[in-house]
Parts: structure tokens; C-alpha cells; sequence
């Protein structure tokens, strides 16, 4: 490893060593239209570190078998690799049980998986979830179909101007029929972190489950389960620096315990005949087909390379990166920054008068700056605020000030061609 | 001249900045909606006809510098042409785009909207480019529901 875990290091850029890590980094020592690469498309998926891509290259070259199967040696290989993988993001967001933690596609399969499973047996007619403003179209969908098939009701924390949720309203909509509370703890969007343990401790005074859609907040701060006491949270490997195609599911075991299967198959039953089929035990239950060994691997990798620089060290460089950029870019003619939350990470969404989020796309492209343009799969935060889209960029720690200049520079030459 | 500026041609930003026939008919014998979902463009589609002939057209909606441009010049060259033509219009501009026809060299009747050919080099562009030409098509065709590019 190349960066040295100090936690009780003092927190600030000198020891914060960006070009360094950046070595990591394969990919951005790529031009793109003859421009040094400047990736801020962090919220849409992460670069990998080159531990994580060996990772994976390694478990098809001395490690690949089928896990939970066979006597051999590489099935119980991959076997005790796949197993590794789940304790080090048990250990990663401290969940109690590593049986807690359910591989999946992703923090949309996590999510579906609670909506269908905990839902259907849970939430009847009549019900209600909620959800906010915030969500991406993720935690609003399963939801939905779930309400289109039980009869339940969908309702929605509503946002401030700022893009922050409005916690007495939330207070408000809580009632007995409300059998779960869903929502964004850093939002895709916007950047809004949202108080996740207040809206968690008002949920619990009812009895409440939350759920907690993690995909953006896992890594840019240090989440723990336990002291969130969130009952489940999603996760999503390639925003966090990992492959795509694996994420998590955390459910507190009574939770998961008390839920049937998902999805059926070979891996998730403890005996199958024709008249009965028992089920097995968790993780398994809910893990039906082989799952994705390399990716739960390179996952287990990317949770190292993270431990490595530590969530603290790394949030802190992230947020004074993100002031910088938010001072540098607001203060651009013309901008008009949307999300503008007292508690914000990593992400800076921001329109320009009379040009349009997708040209602004193109004309930084040419300078081989990647944001995203569009409404983030975020529909409703896009009505809320009377646009049909932003222009995103969305930070990781290895990027540096001075991209954010070039960033800057950038849209001063789309002003420019537009003007 | 870079690909960009290919893009982003004065007579493009000039459709965009006073986009043409940027009008609501009342009433209209066609009005369609065409939508892009990737990204969100909007565009609502108005015709009315005699006969075979688009007598007038007009567009709403709210959509990038390329979609507006391609919608506006669109409305303009259409304007006065029969079902047929603009059907053959349709074609050969999705062909464009999608850097199937080389307007340097291969038959077209694309005249002025040849200056979006530039978009072919930017294939994330090609559906802005695109969506009102398939929202006319839906239009002329009698469709009902929103067109979509996808």
C-alpha cells in the first residue's frame, strides 16, 4: 500500500499527498481530445485503483472456482476470498454480524430486494412508505411498484430552496400506517447530506424501519451502521472505487431473519424436493446463483485501499476541495448554483443562464473535462426546482484545485461560444 | 475548424438564441409530444395541413442548443412540403447524423440542415439532434403517444 493509515494524524493538505495518490490511478494518466483528463463524474461511477484492477486480474489467473460448492482446492480458494470480501465491509461500516451483509448488483438491487422482500410481507393496503425529494429514481421506483402491487401509499418528504429536507414536516407525516421510511443519505443530485440520525431516531420513536440509500455517502464519510442504527443500508461497489456490478445489502439480522427470499436458485436453500424447499440461512438466503466472486473481491480491495488513506482524511480533503470549487465556480457570471445545503459533499450541481446543461457537457469534453449533464436520474429534485436538468461535477479526492480551475476556464469558454 | 466549432456553428446559435416558428398552432390538425428520456428534452410538435401539404408548423418545448437549433431550422425547410418529402427529409437526416449519408458527396434534399452534420462526430448529440425530426415523423404517421428517441 502505498499511503500509510494515520488516524490520529492531523487533517490537512499538507498531508494530504493528491499527486501521490493519484500514481493509484491508471486511468487518469489518459488525454481525452488532447487535454489532460479531468474526471468529475465521481457520482456516476469512480475510477479504480490499480490494487483493485490486480485484484481482479488475480482471481481469474491463480483463483477462479465456484464458491460455497466445491472440495477442491480453488472453489475453497475463492471460497475463503468471497467470504473475506464480506467481513471487510462488514468491518468497514460495523455491522455487528458479517451474515448482515448481502451481496448484490448494486445499491438498485439492495433496495428492490427490501422492496419486495420486507414489502410484500410488511407493507399491505392502506400503508405508507415514505420517501424524499431527494431520491433517485432508485429509492422511488421499487417503491412505487410495491405500492402499485399492495395497494400502499407512496409519500414524499418535500425540500427547501436550499435542497435540504424539511424535518418538521417529516415529524409530521409519521403516523401508524407508515411501515417505512426510505431515503437518501447523500444525495446524487444536490449533495445534500441529509440528517439521517434524526430522521432515524423519529422513525424508531414509531417503530419504524429506514432504510438508508448509502450509493453516494459510502465514500466520501465514515458510516456505521450501529451507531446510525439505520435497519437497512444499500451500497453500491463502483461509486466507491470498486467494480460495477457488486453492491450491498446491510439488514439487521431480525430484519433479514424475518424476510422471505428475493430471488430463487442454487446457493440459497438448505434442501429442495419437489413438494418442499427449505431455505438456508443468511447471508445465503438471499445470495441465489454464483454470485459476483471478482467483484465482491475487488470490493473487498477498494474497502482496503480506502482504510488505507482513512474516510476521515479523505472527507476532509473532499470538503475543502468542494468549498474551493463552490467559491471558484459560483462566483462565475451567469452561474446559479442549485443545492446549496448547509451540509453538502462531493457534489456541485449548477446551471448557466441561456445555456443548456448538455452543451456545457460538450464544450468541457473538448477540454477533456468529464461532468455530468442531465437530471441524475433524479426527476423530481429537477421539477422541485423548476429545471429540466444541471450540469454536475462531482468530486473524488484525486482530484486537485488546479482542475478545478481548468474546470472554471472551461465554462468561461462556453460562455464565450454562446455569447 | 475543430469538431467543436463544426458543433457550434454561428447559424446553430443563432436558431437557438431566436429559434423559428417557436409557436403554439391553434388548432392544429397534429400535435405531438417528443421526449428524451436520457436527458430530459421536450418538445411538442404542431402542424397544420392541407391535405397532403404542411401548410404551418410550429414548436415548445425546452432542449440544448443542438436540439433547438435542429428543431427550428427543421420547421423552416418543412414548411410547404409534402408528407412524402418530409418523410424523405427524415430519413436522410437521421442518416446524416448518424454518419450514414456524407452530405459531401451522397444525393440528398437536406439543403441549409446539412450545418448539422457536424453532429455525427458527437454521438452522445445525435438523439438532441434528432428528436424533433422523429417527433415530425410520429406527427405524420398519426401517432398518439409521446415519441420517444429510445
Amino acid at each position: 500500500m502505498q499511503v500509510a493509515f494515520e488516524p490520529e494524524a492531523r487533517v490537512g493538505k499538507a498531508d494530504f499527498d493528491v499527486e501521490r495518490i493519484r500514481q493509484d490511478f491508471p486511468i487518469l494518466k489518459q488525454e481525452v481530445n488532447g487535454h489532460p483528463l479531468i474526471y468529475l463524474d465521481n457520482a456516476a461511477t469512480t475510477q479504480k485503483p490499480q490494487i483493485v484492477l490486480d485484484a481482479i486480474a488475480r482471481y481469474y489467473q491463480e483463483q477462479n472456482a465456484n464458491v460455497h460448492r466445491g472440495v477442491h482446492y480453488l472453489s475453497q480458494l475463492a471460497t475463503r476470498e468471497y467470504e473475506e470480501a464480506r467481513f471487510k465491509i462488514q468491518r468497514f461500516i460495523n455491522a455487528a454480524e458479517s451474515h448482515e451483509i448481502i451481496f448484490t448488483r448494486g445499491a438498485t438491487e439492495s433496495i428492490n430486494l427490501v422492496a419486495n422482500s420486507y414489502g410484500r410481507k410488511f407493507i399491505g393496503e392502506g400503508d405508507e412508505i415514505i420517501v424524499s425529494t431527494l431520491e433517485h429514481h432508485s429509492n422511488i421506483v421499487p417503491w412505487q411498484l410495491l405500492c402499485e402491487q399492495t395497494g400502499a401509499k407512496l409519500r414524499v418528504i418535500p425540500i427547501n430552496d436550499a435542497g435540504e429536507l424539511l424535518i418538521d414536516e417529516f415529524a409530521q407525516m409519521l403516523n401508524a400506517r407508515v411501515k417505512m421510511v426510505a431515503v437518501v443519505h447523500l444525495s446524487n443530485a444536490l449533495g445534500t447530506l441529509n440528517p439521517v440520525k434524526r430522521i432515524i431516531e423519529l422513525a424508531h420513536s414509531r417503530e419504524i424501519p429506514v432504510l438508508l440509500d448509502g450509493a453516494q455517502a459510502v465514500p466520501h464519510l465514515k458510516v456505521d451502521v450501529r451507531d446510525l442504527d439505520c435497519d437497512f443500508y444499500a451500497l453500491s461497489g463502483h461509486k466507491m472505487y470498486g467494480p460495477t456490478g457488486i453492491g450491498v445489502l446491510y439488514g439487521k439480522s431480525e430484519l433479514l431473519n424475518a424476510m422471505p427470499p428475493f430471488m430463487g436458485g442454487g446457493d440459497m436453500i438448505a434442501s429442495v424436493t419437489f413438494e418442499k424447499t427449505t431455505y438456508n440461512a443468511l447471508p445465503a438466503k438471499f445470495e441465489a446463483g454464483t454470485p459476483h466472486i471478482e467483484g465482491s473481491i475487488g470490493l473487498g480491495v477498494a474497502v482496503d485501499y480506502l482504510n488505507s488513506i482513512g474516510l476521515e482524511r479523505i472527507g476532509a480533503y473532499e470538503h475543502e476541495l468542494l468549498e474551493y470549487a463552490t467559491e471558484i465556480i459560483g462566483a462565475i457570471p451567469g452561474i446559479k448554483l442549485v443545492g446549496t445545503a448547509h451540509e453538502k459533499a462531493s457534489v456541485l450541481s449548477f446551471t448557466l443562464d441561456n445555456i443548456h446543461p448538455h452543451d456545457i457537457g460538450t464544450i468541457l469534453d473538448d477540454q477533456g473535462i468529464a461532468i455530468r449533464a442531465g437530471h441524475h436520474c433524479a426527476q423530481p429534485v429537477m421539477k422541485r426546482f423548476g429545471i429540466p436538468a444541471t450540469a454536475r461535477a462531482s468530486l473524488a479526492f484525486y482530484n486537485t484545485k488546479e482542475e478545478i480551475d481548468t474546470l472554471a476556464e472551461g465554462i468561461r469558454k462556453a460562455i464565450e461560444v454562446f455569447s | 475548424m475543430s469538431d467543436l466549432s463544426e458543433l457550434y456553428q454561428q447559424v446553430i446559435l443563432d436558431h437557438n438564441k431566436k429559434p423559428r416558428n417557436y409557436k403554439k398552432i391553434e388548432p392544429a390538425d397534429r400535435e405531438q409530444e417528443g421526449y428524451n428520456p436520457l436527458c430530459g428534452d421536450q418538445i411538442t410538435l404542431y402542424l397544420k395541413m392541407n391535405g397532403d401539404v404542411i401548410e404551418d408548423i410550429g414548436f415548445e418545448g425546452s432542449g440544448c442548443a443542438i436540439s433547438k437549433a435542429s428543431a427550428s431550422m427543421m420547421t423552416t425547410v418543412i414548411k410547404g412540403k409534402t408528407k412524402e418529402e418530409a418523410e424523405v427529409l427524415f430519413s436522410e437526416f437521421h442518416r446524416m447524423v448518424k454518419g450514414e449519408l456524407d452530405p459531401e458527396t451522397d444525393p440528398h434534399h437536406l439543403g441549409r440542415m446539412t450545418i448539422l452534420a457536424g453532429v455525427r462526430e458527437f454521438p452522445a448529440r445525435v438523439k438532441c439532434a434528432s428528436l424533433s425530426w422523429h417527433t415530425l415523423h410520429a406527427a405524420l404517421e398519426g401517432h398518439r403517444e409521446t415519441t420517444s428517441t429510445e
